[in-house]
């Protein structure tokens, strides 16, 4: 099959539906567009559109408020000491660890998507690649607030690297903490530029149409003086592939690592192999819950239904009951070890934390990450939007949990009985808390703003018009390139 | 596409018009440009290109496009990391040598837990972080590098018709400094590849 004719129902009102799985069928990934113009005009009149929509100015003013918190938080904390937070004795990591390890989390389903599936040829990813990862990037930032503040000492931060100092110290590399500062470092660097290099052409769009002075010199700039040459575009694409190559094991090392600063430790609850893959399935499991909860309203908001369709949030939720199921499983598997462990202190670890002090926490985790999911085996549900957004949510309420639960029940219950405390978050800790999530929003926001939230150039290389057999309908072609398109998306 | 094969070296390009930068042609559809190109390519023409909104499968053969060397050099770009990184951490943890990196620095021997100064496998999982950074760094700049880019100014941004190249029309661009290019017998050659228009780009 050289050519996908067009949808013929397209011709009679628009399509909407396009989540059908008949092999011998292909649906279309864009709907109700047969130009590649038609794209174009889509996705940039978000950009150009000289009124912003009064929700998109609601939501703004609601983060950035949120974003004022944090800042007044961070501020108090630095002023006063780490003391303003719950923090007790036993219990010194909580909201601030459970933050990073959520936020870093969150980053997980852009990579996922845009190199994971890339390699994949998961065609479907065009829709949604370049929202997934400006989210990556902006969850890292969140997520590399929370090791800095909670040093204490937030002035000598630089200790974290490699840097010659009046002391003549050096960070120890024996330490997943000093690991884990390579690791998100490398992680947001090679994120940026992934994100940054897919954007190129599309911000030369922009350029190309932009009517005013300012608009074309901002674009301009950051287009690099992109001009859509084939010699480029050959270089391009080795190099995009490379990063997705790369960012590929990045991005299961980088959770990985995260995980190590509990799997190294001895503390029972912590110590324990399963991690690195457990953590690996949870981080993608919230991140693309993430990706269906910006997904949803950003589609609406912004008229683009035709470009992230029905199918790809179907696709999406597919991924959240399968990461759902592994990470049930790893719960259920550590239960099982720590009976089958013999270990007193383990066995105790895991009955605390499902029936100790913090078994509500422990109950809304099992609820939201295992039950909730298992409601997408059905399509209807699958392919609602009201349902699968609130389902969304939950599931990233329970991740969050989940790391709670991993972090707090594990410390405040140790070893020895007389060193047990319980946590309580101060008004600060859930401040900082709803402050990071108005520095993603803003970023977020600014991002869907000004800057081409759908990658353009790739929806128009996977429409069946960007085929060079896609007119000669009998097959009279006169050059001999191989056209590797058989394996495109299934799923 | 004889035309423009036989008999080129007597008149220079420049007779024709100094500040010429070439000629584009115009086309609506991928299947179109890549018949156009296999053309082009066949004339002999060195100093061409085709400008699209996105690649197109296919172009890079129609074209005779070399494959770029950037995997290789990235591969270097990557070991680099990994030994910077070994280096790294073994000086600073494992030795007490002194050397001069911009100031004198002294390594410091750190003694963890009774384990081995030389602890490779726990040095591995920075050596493999500097090894991705180092390679995606050395993937991006030499891309755009070897592309030449950043160049904010190009002679076919002059072209208005140009401009749709982002959004959904195709071209063929023949410089004019390519030995076998003659402004009229290009133009007429161009013509004859079924384009949407022909234009001329000066420089």
């Amino acid at each position: 099959m050289t050519s996908i004719p067009l949808d013929p129902r397209s011709g009679s009102g628009k399509v909407t539906d396009n989540t059908a799985s008949d092999p011998g069928h292909r649906e279309p990934l864009v709907l109700n567009m047969d130009r590649f113009s038609q794209v174009t005009q889509q996705v940039c009149q978000v950009a150009e559109a000289r009124r912003t929509p009064m929700a998109w100015y609601i939501v703004f003013a609601f983060s950035l408020g949120c974003l004022g918190l944090l800042g007044f938080c961070v501020l108090y904390l630095i002023l006063t000491g780490v003391g303003v937070w719950g923090l007790n004795n036993p219990v010194m990591w909580a909201f601030d660890i459970t933050n990073f390890v959520f936020w870093v989390g969150i980053g997980h389903a852009g990579t996922l998507i845009s190199a994971i599936l890339f390699l994949f040829r998961q065609k479907w990813r065009t829709g949604i690649n370049r929202f997934a990862e400006a989210m990556t990037i902006f969850a890292v930032i969140c997520a590399g607030l929370f090791p800095g503040i909670h040093v204490g000492r937030v002035w000598v931060v630089y200790w974290l690297f490699p840097l010659p100092n009046q002391m003549e110290m050096w960070p120890q590399f024996r330490s997943p903490l000093l690991w884990d500062v390579f690791a998100v470092g490398t992680y947001f660097t090679v994120s940026l530029l992934f994100w940054y290099t897919g954007m190129v052409p599309d911000l030369a769009t922009l350029r190309d149409r932009a009517k005013g002075k300012i608009q074309q010199i901002a674009y301009g700039a950051f287009a690099l003086g992109w001009r859509g040459s084939n010699r480029h575009w050959h270089r391009y694409e080795r190099a995009y592939l490379l990063l997705a190559a790369l960012s590929t094991p990045l991005v299961l090392s980088v959770h990985s690592v995260v995980s190590f600063d509990f799997a190294t430790s001895q503390l029972p609850g912590w110590h324990t192999t399963i991690f690195p893959p457990y953590f690996v399935a949870g981080a993608i499991f919230s991140g693309f819950a993430m990706v269906v909860t910006l997904a949803v309203p950003a589609r609406e908001m912004f008229g683009l239904k035709d470009l992230i369709t029905i199918r790809h949030l179907d696709n999406m939720n597919k991924i959240i009951l399968v990461t759902g199921c592994m990470v049930g499983y790893a719960y259920a598997m550590e239960f099982f070890i720590a009976w089958y462990s013999g270990a007193i202190y383990e066995k105790f670890a895991f009955l605390n934390r499902a029936f100790g002090q913090y078994w509500w926490a422990y109950l809304l985790m099992v609820s939201c990450n295992v039950i909730t999911p298992q409601l997408f085996w059905f399509k209807a549900i699958r392919t609602s939007i009201p349902i699968m957004f609130v389902l969304s949510l939950l599931v990233n309420v329970g991740m969050w949990f989940e790391r709670f639960v991993i972090i707090v029940s594990s410390l405040a219950n140790d070893f020895l009985p007389s060193s047990w405390d319980v946590f309580v978050p101060t008004w600060v800790d859930i401040g900082t808390l709803v402050g990071s999530f108005g520095l993603f929003m803003v970023l977020f926001l600014l991002f869907c703003r000004f800057i081409p939230m759908i990658a353009i150039a790739e929806i128009k290389a996977v429409m069946p018009q960007a085929d060079p057999h896609y007119h000669d309908h009998h097959g009279s072609s006169d050059h001999d390139e191989e056209h590797g398109e058989s394996e495109e998306a299934k799923s | 596409m004889s035309a423009t094969s036989k008999s080129n070296v007597t008149a220079p390009a420049e007779s024709e018009g100094k500040t010429m930068y070439g000629l584009i042609a115009e086309y609506e559809t991928p299947a179109d440009l890549i018949k156009a190109a296999q053309q082009v390519r066949d004339a002999g023409f060195k100093w061409w290109d085709c400008c699209t909104p996105f690649p197109v499968h296919g172009l890079d053969k129609a074209m005779g496009i070399r494959t770029t060397i950037l995997p290789v050099l990235v591969f270097f770009a990557g070991m680099t990391g990994t030994m910077v990184a070994f280096c790294l951490q073994t000086f600073t943890n494992a030795t007490d040598f002194s050397l001069w990196a911009m100031v004198w620095v002294t390594g410091y021997p750190f003694l963890i837990s009774g384990k081995p100064l030389m602890s490779l496998p726990a040095f591995i999982p920075v050596m493999f972080e500097l090894t991705i950074l180092f390679s995606a760094l050395s993937t991006f700049s030499l891309m755009f590098g070897f592309n030449g880019l950043p160049r904010l100014y190009h002679p076919l941004f002059r072209s208005k018709r140009f401009r749709r190249v982002t959004d959904d029309r195709f071209f063929i661009v023949i410089e004019a400094r390519d030995p076998r290019f003659f402004q009229g017998r290009t133009k007429a050659f161009l013509e004859s590849l079924n384009p949407l228009s022909v234009e001329v780009v000066e420089d």
